[in-house]
């Protein structure tokens, strides 16, 4: 391969470049190269969106520079502090109940020794499956007006702040017990020792000991849900009734009324309490790293009937209320026509006939989902790689892992505006992606960039820094060692990044919602529109064969982690 | 699929094949229409034009309006065809769409048709609101049918009606436009005051309170009518009623740009043919001799409202900000 057909595209005019690339190394100009495409395609998809919609919010409708206008306009709306105040309501109550719904569901996993520990571990996690739709049609189904057990709600009505609630409670449920029984786990038995010497009560042991040892998993959780709960919009789209917060109103704006500048005044606001929760989440993560080292010893926990009965009572308790979201969900997708005929049948699933697209959405899912999967992880480790190991090029690979964090701290609706200001711009020479599946796929792998990213970087972290510096001293080349060591060692954060983008470009809706084209609908996109058409028991039957799809990919997940068990993980057990 | 376009094929080929040949031109054309009835019109089309291909560019009104006016000044739509009037009469008003006589104008029903002097939109298909309601519901909790819109202002309907909001839904703006052309700028207000006090809740889509008096979630919603229809007919308790001044626009077709092909597209478009193909999606279209009996829609032609699109287009900013200052910034729905 020449040298020449690697460096950038104006080498002729600049010998100097030119002649400083040829004094590269092979393996340098590899390393400057994917580095490089890392760095671009970031740039161009998170960094060049977001200052699209900056620059809108300071223009009006014609595109005239007015300043803080659109601010002051903005605020000036009685609605705009109903909507901040719900959205904060919700926020903050959502985050409490999870919080300490999922604090102790990971304390009953990880210690104590109630049986049926993988069945509980599962259903915990069921609800990451399903898209946020799917807990809203269900409650409607299960609490709505001709709902199953609408007494429940003593008269209340299932549509606005309870339903909002209950569906986000359901939906960030797993993502809060995912932080929590981590940071639960890596717990130093040593300090239980000591208080068991200090015959400390096991009830204050518990706030002297294993409350303050999660704090950070804590914090760092009650921070994740509150986000999600502010930038979600399906659930409050299906369920809230005249309950209006931040994301609904960005809808509001863009598709009700067009109003572009307004939107990315909305989206603004919002990218507030993401950027703070995003702040202090680093904070927090820098904080927990020094809790265990390599003297503390794993907690294992020792069978007590009573802590174990109530543990065994509580998460069953919560098992129940998972499976009955879920199970309310199917049985809605197979009656006929709800409430009117409630005789069982696959009517709902005959999409040709309920709706114009019909399955095309489902299989545009899987496209998305699977080019998501395979270019995202392709580029999200091979970039994770040259950051982490990389030998040269020091300044270029720190501020790529700063801009590699910046995609968490953007709610997918705010991205999505910002794809529409950016790609729809007519001057824009990338004009032509708009609505095609290519932009689709580089949304979301965006969108979900970050936890990949992270998923990557540590999985590398834990290989011996010696690999490398051996591999140097016997010449061995860095991608040579990268092909031969380092991606069968990392395979199974491999394995986890491609699962967690396929099943993320499932179940996402915000981001896509305002960049599918008629030929690109996302399944996703397809329940809300159904829903929105009347179709309830079809946008149930589509929730429900994404979780399949969900649920299938999670399958073959593990059955690709124990594949490549054998041959690749045997040095970790020693 | 594949009989479709063989056939084609074979027409494409015998145009190709005729004296004189010439290459097939594209038209651009921006369209709301749903997308499984694009091909059809499409093919209708190119079959009695084949030197002309139409290239569909397709969106919801919405962000289709947003796209023609932020590409105001470098139009790459030639026709937009299948747009709601009120997005029409702002594309006039920001000198979008070129004024044109299409042949055959005389035979459209005038009313669907841009009202202004120097006309340059033209009604294809009309569609409505009604208000929804659920009869087994009403039953249950012994609710008198409505007969006009005050009816649904009486304490007893209290929480039980649902509409759009129409800062989210077109739909919804149409019906409060209506309700302000017709009633009077005043009385709409007043009006849309009561019966605040007796709506549930505001939706963001349009078609979602008919959706939701169909499934008995309220009893009552103002809503897309067409989709009522459609509910009843799948097996919906639902009675759709039309009080006097119900909601409307027309969808239409007009010129961007002053071209041969692009103007036969617009001649097409309100030709009879075309309107036989509109017939089976829609309750009323423009042709004053194409008619049909839509299964359970209700009769509507006497009581349309009076509307002036462009008014329409031009005082919705204020309308709805108004809008949302009085009824959006109630956060508790009314259980």
């Amino acid at each position: 391969m020449s040298v020449i057909s690697m460096s950038p595209p104006k080498p002729s005019q600049k010998p100097s470049v030119l002649n400083t690339l040829k004094k590269l190394s092979r393996e340098q100009l590899i390393l400057l190269l994917s580095l490089s495409i890392v760095a671009l395609v970031l740039i161009i998809f998170v960094v060049a969106p977001l200052w699209a919609m900056l620059r809108s919010s300071v223009l009006d409708s014609d595109g005239v520079f007015v300043g803080l206008a659109n601010f002051r306009h903005y605020f000036e709306s009685a609605s705009v502090w109903h909507s901040l105040t719900n959205t904060f309501t919700l926020g903050i109550t959502v985050m409490l109940v999870v919080g300490s719904l999922a604090f102790f569901y990971a304390y009953a996993l990880t210690r104590s020794c109630m049986p049926y520990k993988g069945l509980f571990k599962v259903l915990g996690m069921a609800p990451i499956l399903a898209p946020s739709l799917l807990p809203a049609i269900s409650l409607i189904y299960l609490f709505g007006t001709q709902g199953v057990a609408k007494e429940v709600l003593l008269g209340h009505s299932v549509y606005g702040f309870i339903g909002i609630a209950l569906g986000l409670i359901f939906w960030t449920f797993p993502h809060a017990l995912m932080i929590l029984s981590t940071s639960l786990r890596t717990s130093d038995a040593r300090l239980y020792e000591s208080a068991r010497a200090l015959k400390m009560s096991p009830f204050k042991t518990f706030f002297i000991v294993t409350l303050p040892a999660a704090k950070y998993g804590l914090i760092s959780t009650l921070i994740v849900i509150f986000t999600l709960v502010v930038c979600d919009f399906g659930v409050a789209k299906v369920i809230g009734g005249s309950y209006n917060v931040l994301a609904t109103d960005i809808f509001k704006q863009v598709v009700g009324q067009q109003n572009f500048s307004m939107a990315a005044v909305t989206s603004l606001l919002l990218l507030l309490p993401a950027l703070l929760a995003f702040v202090v989440d680093r904070w927090v993560q820098k904080k927990q790293q020094n809790l265990f080292d390599s003297r503390s010893v794993p907690y294992q926990p020792s069978p007590e009937p009573v802590r174990d009965g109530i543990c065994f009572a509580y998460c069953a308790i919560i098992s129940i209320a998972v499976l009955v979201v879920l199970g309310m969900a199917v049985y809605g997708s197979l009656v006929t026509f709800w409430p009117w005929n409630k005789a069982l049948s696959f009517n709902n699933y005959n999409f040709a006939e309920m709706s114009t697209y019909g399955w095309s959405p489902f299989w545009n899912s899987i496209e998305l989902a699977s080019w998501t999967a395979l270019l995202g992880t392709v580029l999200i480790f091979v970039g994770a790689y040259s950051m982490e190991k990389g030998r040269d090029f020091t300044p270029l690979r720190r501020f790529l892992q700063m801009l590699s964090v910046l995609p968490m701290a953007v709610p997918g609706m705010v991205l999505g505006l910002g794809y529409i200001f950016f790609f729809n711009d007519v001057n824009n020479p990338l004009n032509f992606l708009y609505g095609s599946m290519l932009l689709l796929v580089l949304n979301t792998l965006i969108h979900y960039y970050t936890v990949g990213h992270m998923t990557a970087i540590a999985a590398l972290k834990q290989l011996p820094a010696e690999l490398e510096a051996s591999a140097a001293s016997i010449k061995l080349p860095q991608y040579k060692l990268f092909w031969k060591v380092t991606l069968p060692v990392c395979l199974p954060a491999v394995f986890d990044i491609g699962a967690y983008l396929f099943i993320n470009a499932l179940t996402t809706t915000s981001a896509v919602v305002f960049l599918y084209s008629t030929d690109t609908i996302p399944a996703s996109v397809s329940v809300l529109n159904m829903d929105d058409a009347g179709q309830t028991g079809s946008a149930a039957a589509m929730a429900v064969m994404i979780m399949i799809a969900a649920i299938l990919a999670k399958l073959t997940h593990l059955l690709l982690d124990k594949l490549f068990e054998g041959s690749t993980q045997a040095w970790r057990k020693r | 699929m594949k009989a479709r376009f063989m056939k084609t094929a074979l027409v494409t080929a015998l145009t190709l094949c005729a004296a004189t040949s010439y290459a097939k031109q594209e038209v651009t054309v921006y369209t709301a229409f749903e997308t499984d009835i694009l091909a059809k019109y499409k093919n209708a089309f190119e079959q009695e034009n084949p030197d002309i291909a139409i290239k569909w560019v397709r969106d919801s009104t919405g962000i289709m309006t947003a796209k023609l006016l932020a590409e105001k000044n470098n139009p790459r739509a030639e026709v937009v065809w299948g747009l709601a009037g009120s997005s029409m009469a702002l594309l006039k008003s920001e000198g979008i769409l070129k004024s044109y006589t299409p042949q055959g104008l005389g035979e459209l029903n005038n009313a669907l048709n841009d009202p202004q002097a120097s006309q340059a939109w033209f009604g294809n298909d009309a569609y409505f609101n009604a208000i929804c309601f659920n009869d087994i519901v009403a039953k249950q909790l012994n609710l008198p049918k409505p007969t006009s819109w005050d009816d649904l202002t009486k304490p007893i309907y209290k929480g039980h009606i649902a509409m759009p909001n129409p800062a989210s839904s077109g739909t919804g703006y149409m019906q409060v436009s209506a309700w302000l052309q017709n009633m009077g700028e005043d009385s709409a207000w007043k009006y849309m005051q009561k019966l605040d006090t007796n709506i549930a809740h505001y939706t963001h889509s349009g078609s979602k309170p008919c959706v939701q008096a169909g499934m008995g979630e309220v009893a009552i919603g103002i809503s897309m009518a067409s989709r009522g229809a459609k509910l009843k007919t799948q097996g919906a308790p639902l009675s759709l009623i039309t009080p006097k001044g119900i909601g409307w626009e027309s969808e239409a077709v007009g010129l961007v740009k002053d071209s041969d092909a692009a103007k036969r597209v617009v001649d097409w478009s309100i030709s009879k043919n075309a309107n036989e193909l509109y017939i089976e999606m829609y309750p009323v279209v423009a042709h004053k001799e194409v008619v049909s009996e839509m299964k359970n829609f209700p009769n509507v032609k006497q009581v349309m409202a009076k509307m002036d699109f462009a008014r329409m287009g031009d005082e919705r900013a204020d309308v709805l900000n108004k809008w949302s200052d009085k009824f959006d910034s109630k956060s508790e729905p009314k259980s």
